[in-house]
């Protein structure tokens, strides 16, 4: 945690200093970055460039011709990313994007500015691939690509999370996340990752998935967890692993597994799917729905997808669910599909429950979980005692992936406001496809860099600080696994009161269960306050 | 090319708009433009003059129509001068168009050619032409 | 610097033409073969960035949704700012390209020391702004046609006729020309005052609105202030646009000086930045629909990739997996 109080940190200056941002020198401020890969995950996956380094060295180690290395892969990735093509050519720093970065608002550091993180390229693409950049020189704004050059990209890079909210407001559209994705792409011919994104990807491409949970850890952490609903409502579930023959094979990030707030997630799923009686399994192979590999580089995040489709058709499933998470769906919505389909070896997905198609997943054959839950509550196929989550005053924190990168918006709302009495939205500019990054996706959510993400998660966590002032909010709900660690974190620090919970874990709270017991407390052992009276209220704000 | 057809699509559009003024003047041919001088009054004048020189009526025409619309409708002044024992009077009927008889192949030439709306008309009544 | 040297530049290129044709008499210079020389660059340096850009792939299908994406029937989906199919594409790049819809729903924000609240307001100044500039310049555009063109087409009556009605003296006032020298300024004073946007500007952003401006300011000296006889000008224009360049006429310097200045803009333009007016036809976040879960999206270059197989993952865990009672392939 960093030493900073709330009070000091948010103390924010927003003017730029005197001297051309390109005469400033990268200065690497401690806890505003993570740790470099290590040598060990990188040779797992066969990076290249793998070497004991730190990034506090003055010397890292980069191979001899590491200019021209950077530069072909520059001009490779020109050729096969229109976008990335178009976004170095036709921005016109018109300044939009600038005040819509939560780094650049949580540090006032100009370089957090949307427009000068992709400049930090940009410039180097001037120069060298650009009639005017290489007549008119500094000029037209371009410069060598130096060893100081290429920090700036390493600090710069990991501090972007890839949430695409300047994308929203830019007139062409240009994605910072496209931007920041070939940066990391070139970095990584170096060698130059961070371990807390190295690590994970390592970890799933060996076990399966990021935290390195073997298969016997994976059904034991399952077997804790199902104890854990049965002292709390009596019923006893027994889900299956790598079964054959299953309908539905459920995928979600292993974080759920691992860590509270998500562990209350994940007895969510396993209570909804034992309820509905779903004809589904885990798997351990296939065991990790977030892709810390797209964070890395595009062939990395489908070598890593790719366990999803390959397991799915060893075990003969019809369609596959997806459980909350972020990136997760980003990758789901927009790559899988074209990395490692066309998955016809599956089927159209239906709900066996309400028997509705799921027409928007007719290719990839991927449901959402809160696509699922929604298509339930609509048909009343689930008993809903909305009065055992009366203890929440929720609001609802858009997942930055979901929101820009698919456009999952009502579908947790509606369910949210089926499950709670007591929902209120954060103001508008700061929820829905404009909502604010938790500060610490994208693989930045490790510990040594803690000040970097308090800062980047000061917007949201002031937009909280709002309706915990206005309407005594004390629960941000989310679907995604990276928000509820980091912001548990996040709330802790800049609104102490509120806690953080899984769309699923809302439902699971309200859900009525065959054969349960009279549920005396919550799934986290807090006692129900509203479970006798139940009364309807319409708190709701939305508009 | 992923999307060739879309593309050249634009291209085209784009290369037409940019190119039309191009293929425009070769389909009609350009006329240019030829003013008439020769009015009955005209004729008849054994010195051909205006009440200005030639190239400060080109030039100020619309400046001198205007302060005298000024000149006349607002301060009641009427005289120009006098030029050879002449009075003449600021008044586009009476004077320019005494002489300047056919509007269409004198007034409608060069702002039809040059596209300029002239809003003389909106008050004016130009006199009947005699059709030569 | 940043502002000087662009400043300097586009008071160079007015000293050029006002030397060149004022004092050296280079009239075939200025008047023909320098603005055919510009227009072939444009012409050619527009076509190649286009065919270049379109080289490029587009691997991936990456909207950026702006609004409920379409799953189901009784779940009001954001039709414009997630569009599901073509046509929507078409209507989201339409309001895009014509109304700037992303820039309308533009914030500024700021921090309310006291409290330590960021406050995200609405902000459409820059989108008015822009707006004002790009359609004020385009009709401008529009209205010399008729200055290129002989016969006047009847359309471009319609044209003027709308935007010139204030008969202030004459000719008649246009409003577009007034509102393009002040919308230019607006972008430009923005430019300079506003901190962090000087802070991210380049001279390459100074110089085509500088550019812009004087353009706009010698056109409108020509046309309220010097009057030069439009007769002769349209005599010389459409010349040029016949291919038969005619240059008998009496055109004055600065017709010359405007014209010389618009040569730079088109020479200028495939090379800079103000090629966004083609590039935001192409972004791939705003020209594609969100229905990569629907329709399978296809990578040009997609490659086999190294992947941890099922059967080495089993090798690797046979022993674990066994213990706890997981199905195996082999046992």
């Amino acid at each position: 945690m960093s030493n900073l109080k709330p009070d000091e940190l948010s103390r924010i200056n927003y003017t730029p200093p005197e001297e051309d941002w390109m005469a400033v020198p990268v200065q690497m401020r401690k806890g505003m970055y993570c740790h470099g890969a290590s040598e060990n995950s990188l040779t797992t996956v066969g990076f290249p460039n793998p070497r004991k380094w730190s990034s506090a060295d003055t010397d890292w180690k980069l191979p001899d011709n590491w200019q021209e290395i950077v530069l072909k892969g520059m001009a490779e990735r020109l050729e096969k990313y229109r976008s990335f093509h178009i976004f170095m050519d036709i921005c016109v720093r018109c300044g939009a994007c600038a005040d819509k970065c939560h780094f650049f608002l949580g540090t006032g550091d100009p370089k957090n500015m949307p427009v000068l993180r992709a400049e930090l390229l940009r410039s180097v693409y001037r120069r060298e691939f650009t009639t005017a950049g290489k007549i008119l020189g500094k000029l037209s704004g371009s410069r060598q690509l130096t060893e100081d050059v290429l920090k700036e990209w390493w600090y710069y890079f990991f501090q972007c999370t890839e949430c695409r909210r300047c994308s929203v407001f830019c007139p062409y559209g240009i994605d910072t996340a496209e931007i920041t994705m070939i940066a990391r792409e070139l970095l990584n011919l170096l060698g130059l990752n961070i371990e807390w994104i190295a690590g994970p990807v390592a970890n799933c491409y060996m076990k399966g998935n990021h935290l390195g949970l073997e298969p016997h850890t994976i059904t034991s952490s399952i077997d804790f967890l199902l104890d854990e609903i049965e002292e709390v409502t009596g019923v006893k579930i027994e889900p299956t692993f790598n079964r054959k023959g299953a309908e539905i094979l459920f995928v979600t990030p292993s974080g759920d597994l691992f860590a509270d707030p998500g562990t209350y997630t994940c007895m969510g799923y396993l209570m909804l799917f034992h309820q509905l009686g779903l004809d589904y399994t885990w798997s351990t192979y296939a065991s990790e729905g977030g892709n810390f590999g797209s964070f890395t580089s595009n062939e990395m995040g489908k070598r890593l997808n790719s366990k999803i489709y390959a397991e799915a058709k060893r075990l003969g499933v019809k369609w596959i669910l997806g459980g909350e998470c972020g990136h997760m769906w980003r990758v789901l919505n927009q790559y899988m599909d074209t990395w490692n389909g066309p998955a016809d070896f599956l089927q159209v997905p239906v709900s066996p429950i309400t028997g509705t198609v799921f027409e928007n997943a007719a290719s990839t054959k991927m449901v959402h979980i809160s696509e699922f839950t929604a298509d339930l509550l609509k048909h009343n196929k689930i008993e809903i005692d909305p009065s055992r989550n009366d203890h929440y005053k929720v609001t609802y924190h858009d997942s930055c992936n979901p929101s820009r990168g698919m456009g999952l918006l009502e579908e947790p709302r509606y369910i949210i406001k089926k499950v709670c009495n007591n929902f209120f939205e954060m103001p508008e500019n700061t929820i829905r496809e404009k909502t604010f990054c938790c500060g610490s996706g994208s693989g930045l959510n490790a510990s040594e860099d803690m000040e970097l993400r308090l800062r980047g998660g000061f917007p949201r966590a002031n937009a909280v600080k709002h309706v915990h002032d206005k309407h005594g909010v004390n629960m941000l709900s989310c679907i995604c696994a990276i928000d509820r660690a980091a912001l548990t974190t996040l709330m802790d620090y800049w609104v102490p009161g509120v806690k953080v919970i899984g769309v699923t874990e809302l439902l699971a709270n309200a859900m009525k269960m065959k054969g349960e017991n009279d549920r005396e407390t919550d799934l986290r052992g807090e006692p129900l306050s509203g479970a006798q009276d139940g009364e309807e209220k319409e708190d709701s704000e939305d508009a | 090319m992923p999307d060739k057809s879309k593309i050249f699509f634009l291209l085209v559009i784009f290369l037409v708009i940019v190119t039309s003024p191009f293929i425009y003047n070769m389909v009609r041919t350009p006329a240019g433009v030829v003013v008439k001088l020769n009015t009955p009054v005209i004729d008849n004048m054994t010195v051909k003059q205006c009440i200005l020189p030639k190239e400060q009526m080109i030039h100020d025409h619309m400046k001198i129509l205007n302060s005298w619309r000024d000149d006349v409708v607002r301060g009641n002044h009427r005289e120009f001068g006098k030029i050879d024992g002449v009075m003449y009077e600021k008044s586009l009927q009476l004077t320019c168009l005494h002489c300047h008889s056919n509007k269409s192949e004198f007034c409608d030439r060069c702002h039809t050619y040059a596209s300029v709306s002239v809003y003389c008309w909106d008050c004016h009544v130009a006199q009947k032409e005699n059709k030569l | 610097m940043k502002i000087l040297l662009p400043f300097l530049g586009v008071i160079g290129i007015v000293l050029v033409a006002f030397v060149g044709v004022g004092l050296l008499n280079l009239q075939y210079l200025f008047g023909v073969i320098i603005p055919y020389t510009a227009f072939a660059v444009f012409l050619a340096g527009v076509v190649l960035r286009i065919l270049k850009w379109g080289r490029s792939a587009v691997p991936f299908c990456i909207p950026t949704t702006v609004g409920q994406q379409k799953s189901f029937p009784w779940i009001k989906r954001n039709r414009f700012d997630n569009p599901s199919n073509n046509f929507e594409v078409i209507v989201r790049m339409a309001l895009e390209v014509l109304l700037f819809r992303s820039l309308f729903s533009n914030t500024s924000t700021a921090l309310k020391e006291d409290e330590r609240r960021l406050v995200h307001q609405s902000s459409k100044w820059l989108w008015l702004g822009g707006l004002a500039f790009h359609w004020s310049f385009f009709i401008v555009l529009l209205r010399h046609f008729r200055l290129f063109m002989d016969p006047v087409p009847a359309s471009l009556y319609l044209v003027e006729s709308m935007d010139g009605f204030v008969q202030l003296g004459v000719p008649v006032l246009y409003w577009t020309g007034l509102i393009l020298l002040i919308s230019v300024t607006y972008l430009f004073i923005r430019r300079v005052v506003i901190t962090n946007v000087r802070y991210i500007s380049l001279p390459n952003d100074h110089f085509p609105l500088l550019l812009v401006l004087f353009i706009a300011l010698t056109g409108l000296i020509m046309r309220y202030v010097l009057k030069v006889n439009v007769i002769s000008v349209k005599a010389f224009t459409v010349g040029l646009f016949s291919l038969k360049p005619n240059l008998t006429q009496d055109l004055g310097l600065i017709f010359y000086i405007h014209l010389l200045l618009v040569s730079v803009l088109l020479a200028y333009f495939p090379f800079s930045k103000l090629m966004h007016s083609a590039g935001v036809f192409l972004s791939p976040t705003r020209n594609m629909p969100n229905n990569s879960r629907r329709i399978r999206h296809i990578n040009p270059w997609n490659y086999p990739v190294k992947v941890h197989t099922y059967e080495e993952y089993e090798n690797d865990f046979r022993d674990k997996m066994k213990t706890v009672g997981l199905p195996l392939e082999k046992e």
